[in-house]
């Protein structure tokens, strides 16, 4: 090399290259997003958290949960699900028979034997998974015959993956989710569970402050360490302190003392039970339960 | 050019004009050293005894952990791969180190700045952003004193006595660009009143890490390796061309790395990651070959010596981070991500790569700036060891709990609890190891101390003998 300057300029093209591709691309794509909308309900989605959860994001931060908590859901694919909810006039043994001659229509041969798998063994309990898999047409199709006779079928699309299946939501967190998040603390470490959804698991303030307080106590084999700074031992007064926690014996204080969270520890406790990651999106769609019923 | 001819007669002018900065550089990155990895074991003591710090929210782990982190790579690698720029450019350039009180300032305002976001972080007030959590305050200080350093190292480079450029050149300036401006970038937009809405955040994030982690870490390990593989081996390097293919590619594809595959952003960050991780195995395999082509065949007798080092470093950095870019394969991800194997990953491009280069460079640079030999040859040649075996007992463990936790999280069936308590008996090996890791980082402290406080006698012995020597009769007045 000669002089220099080339390379000076060949590095330096390719830093630019990388920050224009990864900073101001997504500053530009991501940075000017706007509240998106749940399907179906209309719906303003995320929802602005309350005050006291907003300054519990802070306390997170400050006390570093992300270093052992994510909070991002992953999920591996969707499924299209049918199920049997009403059986109508029919037994369900009839049924079976009469599912099982459908199977020579071809659009069903591929999956007929999990269909008929399905239906081993079944005595009619409602409602019945028929079909867990990728093609809508057989949902469709299935639900279409099934009508025909007046049997009442539901079609529902899940997500799949092994976060869906531990109940860790029921779909992939996506960008718009942490519309309202400032810092996005995503976490890169599950040492303990991820907490997108805690706040439909245990939804109970009082779990999560004692949780907080005595991590055994209320889940056995957790390896959580506890946050006892957050909350204060102090003498009963004429009176027990409203907001004390109720403990059991082997991790309550000496008698005449009660553990009172300090604010610290109820926005923290707000915060976590503020965590609801489960509208469905344009982006991450699933049939949610309760709309079809 | 050959790094070899640099021996003029000016090389002790140029090794004495590096003294003061080199000794304030070295001396705070070994004391940060030495915390970040007490810090460290007393962060992985929650996992061992979890109410350990339940009462002391100072040492929790959430805090612990990220000043460990962050000690490691602010305190330690960087301010020590400085001083060895600034060392090798000036040797490079042959000519004593420019504005020398400039870096002998900026080294003071770095430290500052660690000890202040040291302390932030402890207190609770980190920014969020994993490998950014110093706050403002802290990180401008950290911002300018690298500024001011590069000043001195760039304008060192400018006088140069041999205008062509030797591929050492190219890296660590590259190296110094780079950090001003993803760092630079990073605090802007994160670190400020109105950082940018959602997970723009975590993008840019990610975005640091890599840069810092992989592609700076490169450009100043391989650029120092560089420097000093073709000296101790008495060849020249093989060879500067295929550097240059190294380095372009590592520039171009190693940038882009950074965005985990399972994020929960737009499906082309990933899918961009991704194919950048796999180009970038081209130049971590190049710059292998390069310095192993260079050491082939020399004839070098090294027990424990700043040639095992370097050798070690290099080895680490074709393991470490081929291993790092395993990660960002879609297929790997889902079984590796959010567990340890990618902390095992980072403490390895730290400690294992970074870390070794950086001691086997101060190893080498300190007797010749001092002009005296170490004041513990031994403890040196321990430190070797300390840290290889350390090393490697530290991360080895995390890689193949990371891998077991990361098969049981995968399966449902495997109640939560499980995965998490199958990675627990392995962080006990590997807290050994960290433990082995600090002994070694206390050799070279004391090193170092020992030597700065013999040359601060020096001094003083000096300004006592002139002062209490007898005055010359030509001296005293009539």
């Amino acid at each position: 090399m000669k002089t220099g300057f080339s390379v000076f300029v060949a590095a330096f093209v390719a830093f630019g290259a990388s920050w224009l591709g990864l900073v101001y691309g997504p500053l530009k794509q991501l940075g000017v997003a706007k509240e998106t909308t749940v399907l179906q309900l209309g719906d303003k989605w995320p929802v602005q958290r309350t005050g006291a959860a907003t300054l519990g994001l802070q306390v997170y931060r400050g006390n570093g949960c992300a270093a052992c908590h994510t909070e991002q859901v992953h999920q591996t694919g969707a499924a299209n699900v049918i199920s049997i909810t009403d059986l109508g006039s029919h037994k369900s043994s009839d049924l079976k028979d009469f599912i099982t001659s459908l199977m020579v229509v071809p659009e069903l041969m591929n999956c007929s034997n999990a269909i008929t798998g399905n239906l081993a063994g079944w005595n009619g309990e409602l409602p019945k998974v028929l079909y867990c898999g990728a093609q809508d047409t057989v949902v469709s199709l299935l639900g279409d015959k099934l009508k025909a006779v007046g049997v009442k079928t539901e079609p529902r699309v899940i997500a799949t993956g092994t976060d869906i299946a531990r109940g860790w939501g029921t779909r992939q967190s996506v960008a718009a989710d942490y519309l309202y998040d400032s810092p996005v603390q995503l976490g890169n470490l599950r040492a303990g569970p991820d907490l997108a959804t805690i706040g439909i698991r245990a939804p109970d303030l009082n779990w999560q402050l004692q949780h907080l307080y005595a991590p055994r106590s209320v889940v056995k084999d957790s390896t959580m360490p506890a946050f006892r700074y957050l909350f204060t031992v102090q003498k009963i007064g004429t009176l027990p302190a409203p907001d004390a926690l109720v403990l059991p014996k082997d991790f309550a204080p000496a008698d005449g003392y009660e553990v009172v969270p300090t604010p610290a520890a109820k926005e923290l406790a707000a915060y976590l039970v503020s965590l609801k990651n489960n509208a469905p999106l344009y982006e991450a769609p699933f049939t949610p339960i309760t709309a079809a019923k | 050019m050959n790094p070899t001819e640099n021996k003029t007669i000016c090389s002790s002018e140029i090794d004495v004009s590096c003294r003061v900065p080199l000794l304030a550089l070295f001396g705070g990155a070994a004391l940060w050293l030495v915390l970040g990895l007490a810090l460290g074991i007393a962060a992985m003591l929650s996992f061992h005894k979890p109410d350990m710090f339940a009462d002391c929210p100072v040492l929790n782990y959430g805090h612990a952990q990220a000043a460990a982190n962050d000690l490691l790579l602010y305190g330690f690698v960087i301010p020590a791969a400085l001083g060895v720029i600034l060392w090798i450019f000036a040797r490079l350039s042959q000519s004593p180190l420019a504005l020398p009180i400039v870096p002998v300032v900026a080294a003071n305002l770095w430290h500052v700045g660690v000890l202040v976001g040291t302390i932030s972080i402890l207190l609770g007030y980190s920014t969020g952003h994993p490998w950014l959590e110093y706050p403002r305050g802290a990180s401008v200080l950290l911002f300018t004193a690298f500024l001011l350093v590069a000043v001195s190292a760039v304008a060192t480079m400018g006088f140069r006595l041999n205008r062509e450029l030797y591929p050492s050149h190219w890296f660590l300036f590259a190296a110094l660009l780079w950090f001003v401006w993803s760092y630079g970038t990073a605090n802007l937009f994160l670190v400020c009143n109105h950082p940018p809405r959602g997970v723009v955040q975590a993008v840019i994030d990610w975005w640091l890490t890599n840069n810092l982690l992989f592609v700076w870490l490169a450009l100043a390990g391989v650029g120092i390796a560089f420097y000093f593989l073709p000296k101790i081996a008495g060849k020249p390097l093989a060879s500067s061309g295929y550097a240059l293919f190294g380095f372009f590619t590592l520039v171009f594809f190693g940038a882009w790395v950074g965005i985990p595959s399972g994020a929960p952003v737009p499906a082309w960050l990933p899918t961009v990651s991704a194919f950048a991780a796999l180009l970038s195995i081209i130049p971590v395999f190049a710059l292998g070959i390069i310095a192993r082509k260079t050491v082939w065949g020399a004839n070098v007798t090294c027990f424990g010596g700043p040639f095992c080092f370097i050798r070690f470093g290099m080895l680490s950095f074709v393991a470490a981070n081929l291993l790092y870019l395993g990660e960002f394969c879609p297929r790997a991800s889902r079984v590796l991500d959010f567990t340890w194997f990618n902390v095992g990953v980072t403490q390895w491009q730290l400690l294992g790569f970074a870390g070794m280069i950086l001691c086997g460079a101060i190893y080498e640079i300190l007797p010749r700036v001092m002009n005296k030999e170490l004041p513990f040859t031994k403890l040196a040649k321990l430190n070797f060891f300390l840290f290889a075996g350390g090393t490697l007992l530290f991360v080895i463990p995390l890689l193949i709990g990371g891998v077991e936790q990361g098969m049981k999280l995968r399966d449902a069936a495997v109640p939560f609890a499980d995965a998490s308590a199958v990675a627990l008996k392995f962080l006990r090996i590997s807290t050994t190891g960290q433990l082995l890791v600090l002994l070694g980082a206390l050799c070279l402290l004391l090193n170092i101390l020992v030597m700065t406080i013999q040359w601060k006698l020096g001094l003083v012995k000096c300004v006592i003998a002139a002062v209490t020597a007898p005055l010359k009769t030509s001296e005293v007045k009539s």
